[in-house]
């Protein structure tokens, strides 16, 4: 049998393959989910991410993908008809100098999980850059949720590390949420292994 | 729930933190990550086929007015799961220097020259059979701040999806005896040699364009599935 290929980090020019964007290029992806006007909530997923020196991270980009409002993957391992064929579910974005980015989609309803229990609505998130040898693997999920209570997966995590997990609606901008990504120090974000 | 994909294969990435890659220290998270379940999150993925690419985006050599300086080459593979079993319709990124060694990006300060013909951004998607098959141009070693007098070995930047959002890999593919292998840390942050071969193409005689283009062959082989649906509702 064949053998993994191990990953290797994107360094610091990812942008000239991952986000042409800012080359001129056409892309395939980017950070609006919801330009096709799926159904649903739309909202925009706004953070920062910093290093373990505090300082914001210029040159990472993170990828996200989700269900749509309805909990359904755009994914044949879901056999869940879909809405429309107007969310595909998959963003990548860029941060910029200032550690910053920024997501438009729609909120993901909740999805099946193990043994018939429910997951709350959540995001989950790559994020690569140079310095990271491998994917970082996290998940948003939405601060208040009710459903967050009975998640199994947040169920997995120490109490005390949760609310790092947790996108914050921002008050004086209606569906806008704030989640920042820490890779190291006291408000390390939890990253995953599944 | 029972794992969908395996999780033993993993032994051949590098840890996150590798003291002799100094961007390591202060990036790597530094607390144990927390294991999960493979759930329908996980197992799905974005799906994207051959309709999102454009045939000439997988020839970096036609994508200006003139051809780019350097060794014109062939690169191509193709793309596997654990079980061998090819991984079609998924798509292919890849990045890279040009022949001097320089990026055409505005953090590259390399006194190398740019050049007017090359950008460094190919794509493609895997056929039925996981083959995929880029032309380009052969990549300069390039020199980086991490240690003095460092350089990395010549290498092409490889993003790849797979079935699922478990499968997505970024890798390096680099050429075969470069001299540089033993001096560089992002290579050597594999900690088996026999993994870091893995990242190795080898020179394809075969499949060289005679009198136009020399031909190199490089396998991807992603994290596999235990079973497809299938197999699990016959075992
Ligand atoms: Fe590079």
């Amino acid at each position: 049998m064949p053998e993994r290929t191990p990953s290797q980090t994107v360094g610091p020019y990812l942008h000239i393959g991952l986000t042409q964007g800012a080359y001129g290029a056409r892309e395939i992806f980017g950070a609006n989910l919801a330009d096709a006007g799926p159904s649903g909530r739309h909202i925009r997923i706004e953070g920062r991410v910093y290093d373990g020196e505090g300082k914001v991270v210029p040159d990472a980009v993170l990828e996200i993908w989700q269900a749509d409002d309805q909990g359904r993957y755009a994914h044949p391992a879901d056999g869940r008809p879909l809405a429309s064929n107007s969310f595909r579910g998959f963003g990548r974005c860029p941060t910029d100098k200032d550690g910053v980015f920024a997501f438009a989609t729609v909120k993901p309803g909740s999805v099946p999980g193990p043994a018939g229990a429910a997951q709350a609505p959540h995001i989950n998130v790559g994020l690569f850059s140079r310095g990271l040898l491998k994917r970082l693997f996290t998940r948003i999920y939405f601060e208040g949720e009710p459903a967050n209570a009975a998640d199994p997966v947040l169920a997995l995590v120490p109490a005390d590390r949760r609310r790092t997990l947790l996108a914050k609606a921002d008050p004086g901008n209606p569906g806008l949420f704030r989640f920042d990504l820490y890779l190291q120090g006291a408000n390390e974000t939890v990253f995953f292994d599944a | 729930m029972d794992d969908v994909y395996s999780r033993a294969g993993s032994r051949a990435d590098p840890p996150y933190l590798v003291a002799d890659y100094v961007g390591t220290r202060i990036r790597a998270p530094q607390r144990p990550l927390i294991l999960i379940p493979q759930t329908l999150s996980e197992i799905t993925g974005p799906v994207y086929g051959h309709s999102d690419v454009l045939p000439e985006e997988a020839d970096l050599t036609k994508q200006h007015a003139g051809e780019p300086l350097g060794e014109r080459i062939i690169v191509k593979g193709r793309v596997l799961d654990e079980a061998g079993r090819p991984v079609p319709n998924s798509l292919v990124e890849i990045w890279q220097c040009n022949a001097a060694g320089r990026y055409r990006h505005v953090v590259d300060q390399h006194e190398a020259p740019l050049d007017p013909n090359f950008t460094g951004a190919g794509r493609c998607v895997t056929d039925a059979d996981g083959n995929y098959h880029f032309v380009s141009i052969k990549p300069g070693a390039y020199p980086w701040r991490n240690h003095p007098n460092a350089w990395r070995p010549a290498h092409i930047h490889l993003s790849l999806f797979g079935p699922s959002f478990l499968t997505r890999l970024v890798t390096q593919m680099y050429f075969p005896g470069d001299p540089l292998f033993r001096f560089d840390p992002i290579f050597n942050s594999v900690p088996d040699p026999k993994a870091r071969e893995r990242m190795i193409c080898r020179f394809d005689l075969e499949a060289t364009r005679p009198e136009w283009a020399l031909a190199y062959h490089f396998d991807i082989v992603l994290r596999g599935s235990r079973a497809t649906p299938l197999d699990a509702d016959h075992a």
